[in-house]
Order: structure tokens, then C-alpha cells, then sequence
């Protein structure tokens, strides 16, 4: 019997040692399928505690992310912004492929608790309130930023943090550059190219390209020619001072 | 009279005591987790709510399925020998490895149906909640273009249902069947069943390291050698479980390549078989 335990031993560890080409095959094609990506270190240790660490490492991520998104959404009902903004962190690092909680995360971010900062009563002094509500909207750019960096290959996180670049932080030419780069993935809604143009149109420098790229729009036939990007290609034709025979010929003036 | 049916003989009376022994009454507590997340997440936005009830639902299959394959093949080698079957079985022409064999496969046959009729259910409860935010989508945008509605149908049942469910349901099937076999191994040596559970449970946390493990060893840190040697170890003798967890990238959107799930599948094949055989042998010598 001990002898057949040994033998049992030795064949486990010849099967250990033979089947690692395929393990570290697998572990590389998920990889470069962007699964596996939470590191599952100190860092996350100190975030969720030691039972959800532990719950973690054994393959639970995605349910202790969802009841740490439960509890943020009270924190929410609460206004807790700070506390929000803990457990956003702790849920996004446990599921770095998830777009709903990095979206979700930046927007409660951006808008509601940088809103919340300028209305705070609490806070007599005004620049300090414009201050936290400055710190909020970063935070929420840089839950979008780490979102796009955990997620390369989406575009909506780029469309998110286009949006706020031109409504939060009037950056109008970052906005574009996230714009474009949203329009160029497969599948990405047809808006996203014609807002780059008009972020493009507001960017002092770009006119030129901004012109050159609606125009490739309108070009594309009736789909993209909405009122708003006539609107923006005359006003462009007017600033760059296009000739009259070069002008888009279309039949709908909408001169609002 | 054909080779395999004592193998199936067996199964099919393993799969029947399993069911006899209200095994299938958990699924109660299942529905009522998933129906009550359902219900609980209905003020959520309908990202959240799909995303929520599938990370809690995914992950509840995965714990119910491992709690079945470690508890149900943990207890039938102690519970065989004390109602004094196993020596009524084996006195007939059935071999050793045959009986164990047998077992496996009532096992996952259990799981299959286990599996099958969790993912049943929730797939039920998410069309249920699909339908509803539909509805309600519908009802919301019911001025708006025809282009507009169509996209945010389009944007909702997008966000519900993908093909990649089914490969994320597979593997959880295959590691616990994966789990069966390793206790399967563990149970033809142990004494008692608490000893196999404790034991599995142990390989169980261990066998998610096991990745972590091995990259440290093949890495060539320069480290202490007995550092470098306990991590080979790790890496050698145990299951690289770690590789089976597909599912949360999975319910993030994240699509799964045909190689990878079939290498995955192919991996958790050999651990069953290499599992199995090694349970074999060791059951082989074992007095009973």
C-alpha cells in the first residue's frame, strides 16, 4: 500500500511537472483575452478584508464585487461620497472588465458628488468647496483613465471620458482626441465620429482638420447629415473662409 | 453482456441515491438567492441589475456545484463500507477500478443535472427582468424615433444575454467535476470523510495559488532555493484551479476564444482522468 501511495506521489508530480507548457499556454491566451487581469495583492488584501480576500482568491470576485456595489449604492442614498468612493475603488479593482461599475463609478464621481461639493452648505468658503468639487471630477477622470487601461479593447469608457472632458473640464480638444479614438473601435454608435469633429471645431489649431473630417462625414451620404453637423460645417466654412464653390451645397439652412 | 455496464450499473445507482438523499433540495436555496437578487436589484439601473445578477448568480453555481462534487464524493467510499455495499459489490465480477470509476460518473451526472438546472433558472429570471426593463424601455421612449428605440432595445438585451454564458457555465461544470475526481484521489487513502473534506478544501485554496505559484518558479527569481522549490512544489502537485475561473471576466462582457475554452476543457479532462487513475491505483492496494 505505501509503496502504491508513492507511486500514486511520483505520478502526480511527472503529471504536475508535464501539463505546465499547457498551464502557462492557457494562462497566456487569457491573458491576451484580457482574463485574469485583477492582481490579487496586498493592495486588495487592505480593500476587502481578510474573508473577502480569501473569497477572492478562490474565485469569487465577481459576487463580493457585487455586494461591495450594494453597499456603495447605500453609501449613496446616504450622500457618504467618501465612503463611495472607497468601495467604487475596491469594486473596480476585484472586476477590472466590468464597464457598468467603472462608468457608473465616474459618473456618481463627477457629477453627483462634485455637484454635491459646491452645494455643501456645511462649507462656508467657496474655494474650497470649487476645490473638492475639482478633486471629485478628477476622480472620476481617473476612474475613466483606469478603466481604459484596464479595458483597451472597449470603446465606452472612451465615450464616457469624452463626455467629460467637454462637460465637466471644457477641454474640447482632449474630448476629441476620446471621441476619435471611440469611433475608431468596430461597433461603436456613429455619433461618436461626428462629436469628435465638433470637439474638434471648438479646439483653437484644429478647424482645418475639424472641416476635413466632417466634411469625409457628410460625404458618407444623408445618415450623417444631421442639422447639427451642417450647422457646425457652415460655421467652419465661414471661419476658414472656404470658397464659395467648395461650400457643401445642402438644401435644409438651419442658420440657428 | 457489454463491458461497461457494470460502470453504468453503478452510476446510475449512485445518481439515484444522490437524488434519494434530497441532495436537489439546495436548488431551493438557489432560487430564492437569485429570485430575491432579482427583486432586490430592481431599483438599480438595468447595467447594474444584469451585472449584479449574474455575478451573484454565476457565483452562486460555482460555490453549490463545488459543495456538491467535494460533500457527494467525499461521503460515498465511508457511507458504502459502513452500510457494507461496497463488499457485496466488490465480491462480484466488477473490479476495483470499475466501482470507482462508476462512482465518478454518477457523480457528475448529478452535476450535470444540477448545473443544468441552476443555469435553467437563471436564465429564466434574467429573460424574466430583460423583459421587464424592455417594457419599461419601451414604455419610457414611446415618442421617440423608431432609430432611437431600436438602439436601446438593441443596448438592453446586449447587456442580458451572450453566447459566452455557455462557455462560463461549461467550466464551471468541469472544475466541479475536476473537484469530484481530486476528491475522488483524496477519499481512496483517507480514513474518514472528514479528513477528505478538510484535506480538499485545503487543495481547493491551495490549487487557486497554484498559477501564482508556478509563475514564481518558472520566473527564475533569484530568491532562497528553498523558496524556489516549495513554489515548484506547489506547482507540481497540485491543480492549477486558478485557470477554471473564467466566469467573472465572463459576466464583464469579456468574449472567450474557442482555443482557450477548448484548452481549458482539455485541461480539466486531463486532471479527471489523471485523477481517476490515480484513485484507481491506490484503491487498488487499499484492505477493506
Amino acid at each position: 500500500m505505501i509503496l502504491r501511495k508513492a507511486a500514486a506521489v511520483a505520478l502526480l508530480a511527472a503529471f504536475g511537472a508535464a501539463v505546465i507548457p499547457l498551464q502557462t499556454l492557457i494562462q497566456s491566451e487569457a491573458r491576451a483575452a484580457h482574463f485574469q487581469k485583477t492582481s490579487l495583492d496586498i493592495g486588495l488584501r487592505e480593500k476587502v478584508g481578510q474573508s473577502g480576500f480569501l473569497a477572492a482568491l478562490s474565485g469569487f470576485r465577481s459576487p463580493i464585487a457585487a455586494l461591495l456595489w450594494i453597499e456603495a449604492h447605500s453609501a449613496w442614498e446616504r450622500t457618504e461620497w467618501g465612503r463611495m468612493a472607497g468601495l467604487f475603488d475596491t469594486v473596480t479593482t476585484l472586476q477590472p472588465r466590468s464597464i457598468p461599475y467603472w462608468d457608473l463609478s465616474a459618473w456618481h464621481m463627477a457629477w453627483n458628488a462634485s455637484v454635491a461639493a459646491m452645494q455643501n452648505e456645511k462649507q462656508p468658503s467657496e474655494a474650497l468647496r470649487l476645490r473638492a468639487q475639482r478633486a471629485y471630477i478628477q476622480l472620476g477622470k481617473d476612474f475613466l483613465e483606469r478603466g481604459i487601461k484596464n479595458n483597451p479593447d472597449r470603446h465606452q469608457l472612451h465615450l464616457a471620458l469624452a463626455v467629460l472632458l467637454r462637460d465637466k473640464l471644457s477641454d474640447h480638444c482632449a474630448a476629441a482626441g476620446e471621441f476619435l479614438k471611440a469611433a475608431s473601435f468596430p461597433g461603436a454608435p456613429p455619433y461618436a465620429a461626428r462629436f469628435a469633429g465638433y470637439e474638434m471645431a471648438k479646439c483653437p489649431g484644429r478647424e482645418r482638420e475639424a472641416y476635413d473630417h466632417l466634411r469625409r462625414l457628410y460625404e458618407q451620404g444623408e445618415k450623417q447629415r444631421l442639422p447639427s453637423l451642417i450647422n457646425v460645417l457652415r460655421d467652419l466654412e465661414n471661419r476658414l473662409d472656404i470658397p464659395a464653390g467648395a461650400r457643401i451645397q445642402d438644401a435644409t439652412p438651419d442658420p440657428t | 453482456m457489454r463491458r461497461s455496464s457494470p460502470t453504468l450499473a453503478i452510476a446510475a445507482n449512485t445518481f439515484t441515491e444522490l437524488v434519494r438523499q434530497k441532495v436537489f433540495f439546495f436548488l431551493l436555496v438557489f432560487a430564492l438567492l437569485v429570485i430575491g437578487n432579482s427583486a432586490f436589484v430592481a431599483k438599480f439601473s438595468f447595467q447594474e441589475q444584469f451585472q449584479m445578477l449574474k455575478d451573484i448568480s454565476l457565483g452562486a453555481m460555482s460555490v453549490f456545484s463545488s459543495l456538491i462534487a467535494i460533500l457527494a464524493t467525499a461521503n460515498f467510499l465511508p457511507k458504502d463500507m459502513e452500510d457494507r455495499t461496497i463488499y457485496t459489490l466488490l465480491a462480484k465480477p466488477v473490479p476495483r477500478h470499475r466501482y470507482l470509476l462508476g462512482k465518478l460518473c454518477g457523480i457528475a451526472l448529478l452535476l450535470a443535472a444540477a448545473v443544468a438546472l441552476m443555469s435553467a433558472l437563471f436564465l429564466a429570471v434574467l429573460w424574466l427582468r430583460e423583459s421587464t426593463v424592455l417594457a419599461e424601455t419601451r414604455a419610457q421612449m414611446a415618442g421617440a424615433p423608431p432609430v432611437e428605440l431600436a438602439a436601446a432595445i438593441r443596448e438592453v438585451t446586449a447587456t442580458t444575454f451572450n453566447a459566452n454564458l455557455a462557455p462560463g457555465i461549461a467550466v464551471i461544470f468541469i472544475k466541479a467535476v475536476l473537484l469530484a475526481a481530486l476528491t475522488l484521489f483524496i477519499s481512496s487513502f483517507a480514513t474518514s470523510s472528514i479528513f477528505t473534506i478538510l484535506m480538499t478544501a485545503a487543495l481547493y485554496f491551495i490549487g487557486h495559488l497554484q498559477a501564482t505559484a508556478r509563475e514564481y518558479w518558472l520566473s527564475g527569481a533569484d530568491v532562497e532555493w528553498w523558496s524556489r522549490i516549495l513554489a515548484a512544489a506547489v506547482a507540481v502537485l497540485f491543480p492549477d484551479l486558478q485557470a477554471f475561473n473564467l466566469t467573472d471576466d465572463i459576466i464583464a462582457g469579456t468574449a472567450v476564444p474557442l482555443a482557450l475554452f477548448l484548452n481549458t476543457a482539455g485541461l480539466g479532462a486531463l486532471y479527471i482522468a489523471v485523477y481517476t487513475a490515480l484513485a484507481a491505483l491506490v484503491f487498488q492496494g487499499r484492505e477493506l
